[in-house]
């Protein structure tokens, strides 16, 4: 293997080696905990950022199921809350319903499963796991997290508003965004949704940035790319994917800011609204979606991509094997990652544009199951005669890849165009994003944590809770979205408030099983607590950690079981093998982690390790 | 039905705190430090796996058995049996593999769960393998792409010359509909023109206006290609025909259009559906704000002859609104149609 040869020889920096940072700078609270630059605080920073909005976002969705599935239930009783969000009968208000929808997609796509998701793990894991003191910039790092808490803060501000929130859905399509004659969250709301995402998008590209420098300047000695976990191969990936697409939703959101703002046309063009032809003239409503989805898209996989990491990860480690198809593993990263940026006109099929254009884009579209198949494959080829341990970690990590599948699949759907004709913006698009998108990632989120949290606060988290937390939440997320495939089929729009109005005749249709879909919905979200009690009650009164629960080859659980700012108090390991030689034949131990060099492993060694 | 989720709720708290609580004595009187990971959670958990799937798979089949007719709506265009024999396809295609690979998934993980005196097998890779799982996808997609790309170039392309024409455009929150009338041509429109009578904004300069109507509701026949010619006054809306499998963006700004023929009339329908309220609505597919959820229009479908008798008895919007027009010749008098001809 001519590419990682070349690689092995890759200089170290000697100086990072003799640097001591196992003494804690007798730094105060503010800088250790605030503005703290180590990026195992920063990773924290994000989690518990991340748990906070996905709260937030977990219960404005309870809000909006009471009101698909209890459509005569009386809120009047929640109005010390919520008060001013209803109307005299009691019901939610149908603006109020829309602003709930806009938020609940924004919070649960950028604010928990990007920032909450890679801006942990990529920042946990990049450091630890290359084999690095910290990140390439840990003042950038800083910035990102504070950028992102500049976001959250006005995000969090636009809710309290007087019109209320955005409103427009989470994709924010003009001229509906962009005139606030349409909907009243087309306001101050929508305003400071745009500000937010300006900040968040300098967040993720500070971040991004940062992961992309590290893990090429900064892996250990022996780490060659080809021998980084799969973790670290798809962080480094989605960082390139987020770079690459988020100033162009920058672009997108500037541009909509002008039109709102400053009078600009670039998305307004002859409209008459409130009684009034509007000036506005040569603009396209079309180029917004095309801009949006240009990130929208890649946005996915920015999503997904650091989950299947983890998973990778974590079903190897506990099923006692090597990953199956390392390469084919990584190469699928890329092959995904590429073909994301290729593919965003599959939202778009019915917007009006060319039809060509839609031949091209289902093409394309198509060809990115392959490498989807390809993993999903892999995994369950890496269970095949495994030694398989069900930690909690691992359970999430099994439910991902049944979501990734069952996800994935009803993709093959909506990405054929002409089969997209009638299930475009229908419930069975909901169905979809939210088992491969949303389910997938949240799974790989909290396999993430369960099975770092060693790493993070030195203790163990409760297993039985964890059992519980898994089944409850598994079996619930199915009950919720998959029903949603038939309403879909049965050609139900999503987005919308009521369906007493929709079809006459049809109104009867689905009215039991959207109350389930609610009922599972908000069970499902109350057995989220759980999660939190334990999480939060590990954090202090949990067991102590080993340093290597898991008994797992990365780095990170060279560590100690606390590790100061620095990682660790002497030399940085060199690394002299590929991650994943477990259950090696003829090797004492089921597992030899990658620190262990060749020369003390004789008995176990096989010629290709000599090239892994 | 509320009994029924009260005692869910209750039992499975009920459930959780016991659990709970079970663990935490458990714990405390085996008084574990390090991690045995060979316990009858493991295997709690590799058998669950196995049932979950059973029972999920055997209330996937019986749901979609049982409620086909609830879910599946009758076609009442020409395209739709196409478009329904590719998805039929497809999810003959992805339900096998779904089975399959969650079957084998949750199989493993009983069958491969933790035991003490077995190792796993080191097998990193099968290239043979991968490239059979990679090539038999490729092979399948390529399948349904060239099948779904013949009918979208179909369904999407022009309409045939002998197409009904009717202009459709979406406001907050409703349709409107225009004909062009006896001389077949749709008059222009301007968006400044629109005013609370003229909501479309015909131009009346245009000598083609002059016989456009505006009826209540849609009329279409069955048998002959329609084509919507599409528009939007204020934001996006779509055009949305469940029962027609059909759908289109009305975009403002920029004009769309749709075209179908309808294989079944309103009447046929009713007696299909059994319910004699039956009515084919447009619903507005995309989201446009504060009514978004009750955007509709009523489309009837006829027998050709019945639309030709329905067409000829339809007053043209001028006839019908005749003060609006005489105002309109009066301020535009230098360029009005009439005195063009």
């Amino acid at each position: 293997m001519g590419v990682s040869k070349s690689i092995t020889k890759k200089p170290v920096l000697k100086s990072e080696a003799h640097h001591d940072h196992n003494h804690d700078h007798n730094q105060s609270f503010i800088t250790k905990y605030i503005f703290s630059e180590d990026h195992k605080v920063i990773a924290k920073q994000f989690l518990i950022s991340g748990i906070f909005w996905a709260i937030i976002g977990g219960a404005l969705s309870s809000l909006f199921r009471i009101q698909l599935g209890f459509p005569d239930l009386d809120l009047t009783a929640l109005s010390p809350i919520i008060g001013n969000w209803l109307t005299p009968q009691g019901k939610i208000d149908p603006e109020v319903y829309l602003a709930l929808i806009t938020m609940h997609g924004t919070i649960m796509v950028f604010f928990v499963l990007t920032a909450g998701l890679s801006g942990t793990f990529s920042n946990f894991l990049i450091p630890l796991q290359v084999g690095a003191r910290d990140m390439a910039s840990g003042f950038l790092n800083m910035l990102s997290y504070w950028f992102f808490f500049i976001s959250s803060i006005i995000m969090f501000a636009s809710i309290f508003t007087e019109g209320g929130p955005a409103s427009g859905g989470w994709t924010i399509y003009p001229p509906l965004s962009a005139l606030p004659q349409a909907v009243s969250g087309s306001g101050l709301g929508m305003t400071l949704w745009l500000i937010s995402m300006a900040f968040f998008i300098v967040s993720a590209l500070l971040g991004a940035l940062n992961y992309i420098t590290t893990v090429i300047n900064l892996r250990t000695e022996g780490m060659t790319f080809f021998r980084m976990p799969l973790t670290i191969w798809a962080f480094f990936v989605t960082a390139i994917l987020g770079v690459l697409s988020f100033p162009v939703l920058l672009s997108a959101v500037l541009l909509l800011i002008m039109d709102r703002s400053f009078g600009t046309s670039f998305y307004l063009s002859d409209i008459y609204i409130a009684g009034e032809a509007l000036s506005n003239q040569g603009g396209s409503a079309i180029l917004f979606q095309h801009l949006f989805w240009f990130l929208g898209h890649p946005e996915v996989y920015i999503v997904i991509l650091p989950s299947l990491g983890i998973t990778s990860e974590i079903i190897a480690t506990c099923s006692r094997k090597p990953i199956f198809g390392y390469r084919a593993m990584v190469y699928s990263i890329f092959g995904i990652g590429a073909l994301s940026f290729v593919v965003w006109a599959h939202h778009m099929f019915i917007s009006g544009m060319n039809p060509f254009l839609g031949s091209v884009f289902t093409i394309l579209t198509l060809i990115i199951a392959v490498p989807s198949a390809i993993k999903a494959f892999n995994y369950i080829a890496t269970l095949w005669r495994g030694n398989i341990i069900f930690t909690p970690a691992m359970l999430f990590s099994i439910g991902l890849v049944s979501f990734f599948i069952s996800g994935g699949l009803t993709g093959l759907f909506l990405g054929n165009s002409v089969v997209d004709i009638n299930l475009h913006d229908t419930y069975f698009v909901v169905a979809h994003f939210h088992i491969v998108m949303g389910s997938a990632s949240f799974f790989g989120l909290f396999a993430g944590v369960y099975h770092w949290f060693p790493k993070m606060f030195g203790r163990m988290m409760n297993n039985t809770l964890g059992y519980v937390h898994f089944w409850v939440t598994f079996i619930g997320a199915y009950l919720v979205f998959f029903p949603l495939h038939y309403i879909g089929i049965a050609g139900f729009p999503r987005r919308y408030y009521s369906f007493t109005n929709f079809e006459t005749g049809r109104i009867e249709s689905f009215i039991d099983l959207n109350t389930f879909v609610s009922f599972a919905a908000i069970l499902t979200f109350a057995a989220q607590f759980l999660f939190l009690f334990n999480f939060f009650y590990s954090m202090y009164r949990g067991r102590k950690a080993s340093s290597n629960p898991w008994r797992s080859n990365t780095l990170e659980w060279t560590t100690p079981v606390e590790p100061g700012h620095g990682n660790w108090p002497g030399e940085i390991p060199k690394v002299h093998r590929w991650p994943y030689d477990y259950s090696k034949p003829r090797s004492k131990d089921d597992f030899i982690p990658q620190h262990v060099p060749l020369s003390q492993t004789k008995e176990s060694n096989l010629p290709e390790d000599e090239t892994r | 039905m509320n009994i029924f989720l009260g005692l869910i709720i209750v039992l499975s708290l009920i459930a959780i705190f016991l659990f709970f609580r079970s663990s935490e004595i458990l714990n405390i009187t085996k008084k574990r430090i390090s991690t045995s990971f060979e316990d009858e959670n493991n295997n709690f958990n590799a058998l669950s796996g196995v049932i979950f799937l059973i029972i999920s798979i055997i209330g996937i089949l019986w749901y979609s058995y049982d409620q086909f007719d609830n879910y599946f709506l009758p076609m009442a265009s020409e395209h739709a049996p196409e478009i329904e024999v590719l998805f039929w396809t497809t999810t003959a295609i992805t339900f096998t593999v779904f089975i399959l690979t969650q079957i084998v998934m949750f199989y493993f993980g009983y069958k491969y769960r933790f035991n003490q005196k077995r190792k796993a097998q080191f097998y990193p890779d099968n290239h043979k393998l991968e490239i059979i799982w990679t090539v038999i996808p490729a092979i399948v997609l390529v399948g349904l792409i060239g099948w779904g790309l013949v009918k979208w170039n179909k369904i999407m392309g022009p309409p045939p010359e002998d197409a009904e024409v009717i202009e459709v455009v979406g406001y907050q929150f409703a349709w409107a509909s225009r004909y062009p009338g006896p001389d077949n041509t749709l008059g222009r429109s301007n968006y400044k023109l629109i005013d609370v009578e003229n909501i479309v904004g015909i131009d009346f300069s245009d000598s083609s206006s002059l016989d456009d109507f505006m009826p209540r509701e849609i009329y279409i026949p069955k048998g002959k290609p329609v084509v919507f010619k599409i528009r939007a006054r204020d934001v996006i809306h779509s055009v949305y025909l469940p029962y027609m499998r059909s759908q289109m963006n009305a975009v403002p700004g920029m004009p769309t259009q749709m075209w179908f023929i309808p294989s079944k009339t309103t009447e046929e329908m009713r007696q299909e559906t059994g319910n004699e309220n039956f009515n084919y609505e447009i619903v507005c597919n995309k989201i446009c704000g504060r009514a978004h959820f009750s955007m509709k229009h009523t489309v009837v479908v006829v027998e050709e002859w019945e639309y030709i008798k329905w067409k000829n008895s339809q007053q043209s919007w001028i006839e019908k609104n005749p003060d609006y027009y005489s105002n309109f010749v009066k301020n535009n008098s230098t360029d009005v149609a009439v005195l063009n001809d």
